[in-house]
């Protein structure tokens, strides 16, 4: 269930923008995702979760899938694999193992609202992941 | 365990479906999610307030990235090589643990944290070896990350060129993602597995440096094609090294032990910020 831990993350880190600004709430969050991440559907069932009771509570996910691509050291061209898992230079067949594109996770842009009657920010927050305990040794 | 509200409630899943689907009500396709939030988007546009497009450019993962890049400064500071061991769970990690502490007995100072779900029982195998260790249990989390490595790290107190073995829950997925600051990941294959495994879940084979194919002496009673299984780790990770050993009868151990002492040597000449080269020229 990493894919929540991720949807956590990125809202975490939205909200972070969000109070620095002084916003009143997000509109809109746009993500570039890599192929390789693999986490294009899940980060969309999780996304409702992670945002519920925050700053971002009401903000549309927009996604941006990213195709893979390596560079051959051979040609020394950036090409299109044939598969996602079979990192060879589609000219060639070179394997190579320099992803360019397609490992993304990144937070691209937020679009934030500010309501008119200049209002501190709530302190909206995520509830904090589930913290791991670590007990001391002997 | 449900992987959207994490209780666990939604484990039992038949045909890929989850059992109790009534119970929750938020197992639905994910488009849905993109229509709700529109309305609040319009309602927020009848207010009068302004509206502004923030560019940020950030790793969602970014803050786990800075504490892994803390770890791997402070790895390096103290000359510590971090191995971050992944696999399935019944692998060997374990195992092979207890087997490399003995081995290095009397070459170089081993120190580990062991990462489960529950239980500390992994951590009392490592401590009946004399070594020093830390379990971390993570609840429902299907991973350990940086901050909870951190964390065990300062609990472990590591003296200087410590080789720290960092166990992680036995998943081929998620782990993959997650950046503790180690020099490298290991990945763990056993013979009771399937040897398709690399290209079942490519990312976990991708992303380590070295799979370590375990359980050899299995090897006659199972129907596990090593050289596939080598063929196949290549395929999603060309320049990963394999090492073919078993944990029970030490068969294969003697290269794992040099290649253990050769990164720490590589890792240690990177951390005086001399190139491998460099360091192989000069010898």
């Amino acid at each position: 269930m990493h894919e929540l831990t991720l949807a956590k993350c990125l809202i975490d880190l939205v909200s972070e923008q969000a109070e620095e600004k002084g916003a009143s709430r997000v509109t809109r969050i746009h993500v570039r995702l890599g192929v390789l991440a693999g986490i294009m559907r899940s980060l969309y069932t999780c996304y409702t979760t992670a945002i519920r009771g925050t700053i971002c509570e009401s903000a549309i996910l927009e996604l941006e899938e990213v195709p893979l691509t390596v560079r051959c050291p051979a040609c020394d061209e950036v090409k299109a694999p044939p598969g996602l898992y079979n990192f060879r230079c589609p000219d060639c067949g070179t394997a190579t193992h320099e992803v360019v594109t397609g490992r993304e996770m990144q937070l691209v842009s937020v679009e934030l609202d500010y309501d008119d009657s200049p209002t501190p920010p709530a302190p909206h927050r995520g509830a904090p992941a589930h913290a791991p305990t670590i007990p001391r040794s002997q | 365990m449900c992987g959207v509200c994490g209780c666990g409630e939604g484990e039992v899943r038949i045909d890929g479906k989850a059992a109790d689907d009534e119970h929750h009500g938020h197992f639905h396709g994910p488009h849905r999610y993109h229509s709700e939030p529109h309305q609040g988007h319009d309602q927020a546009h009848s207010g009068h307030g302004r509206r502004e497009l923030v560019e940020v450019e950030k790793s969602i993962l970014a803050n786990n990235d800075l504490d892994a890049g803390v770890n791997r400064m402070r790895f390096a500071a103290e000359a510590v090589l971090a191995l971050n061991f992944v696999s399935s769970p019944g692998a060997g990690k374990t195992t092979l643990l207890t087997r490399t502490i003995e081995a290095l007995r009397g070459h170089v100072l081993v120190a580990v944290i062991e990462g489960d779900q529950e239980t500390a029982n992994d951590a009392e195998r490592i401590r009946e070896t004399g070594a020093k260790v830390v379990q971390i249990n993570t609840g429902r989390g299907c991973h350990l990350d940086a901050d909870a490595v951190g964390k065990a790290y300062d609990a472990l107190e590591c003296e200087a060129g410590t080789v720290l073995f960092i166990e992680n829950v036995g998943n081929l997925v998620c782990p993959a993602a997650f950046d503790l600051g180690e020099a490298c990941k290991v990945a763990i294959l056993s013979l009771a597995e399937g040897e398709d495994k690399p290209i079942k879940y490519p990312d976990m084979f991708a992303a380590s440096d070295l799979m370590i194919l375990n359980k050899v002496d299995l090897a006659p009673y199972v129907d596990f094609d090593m050289d596939k299984a080598e063929e196949y780790a290549r395929r999603v990770n060309p320049t990963i090294e394999i090492i073919r050993l078993s944990a029970t009868t030490g068969e294969g151990f003697d290269a794992w032990v040099e290649w253990i002492l050769a990164t720490r040597i590589a890792a240690r000449a990177r951390a005086d910020g001399r190139s491998d080269i460099a360091q192989a020229r000069h010898a």
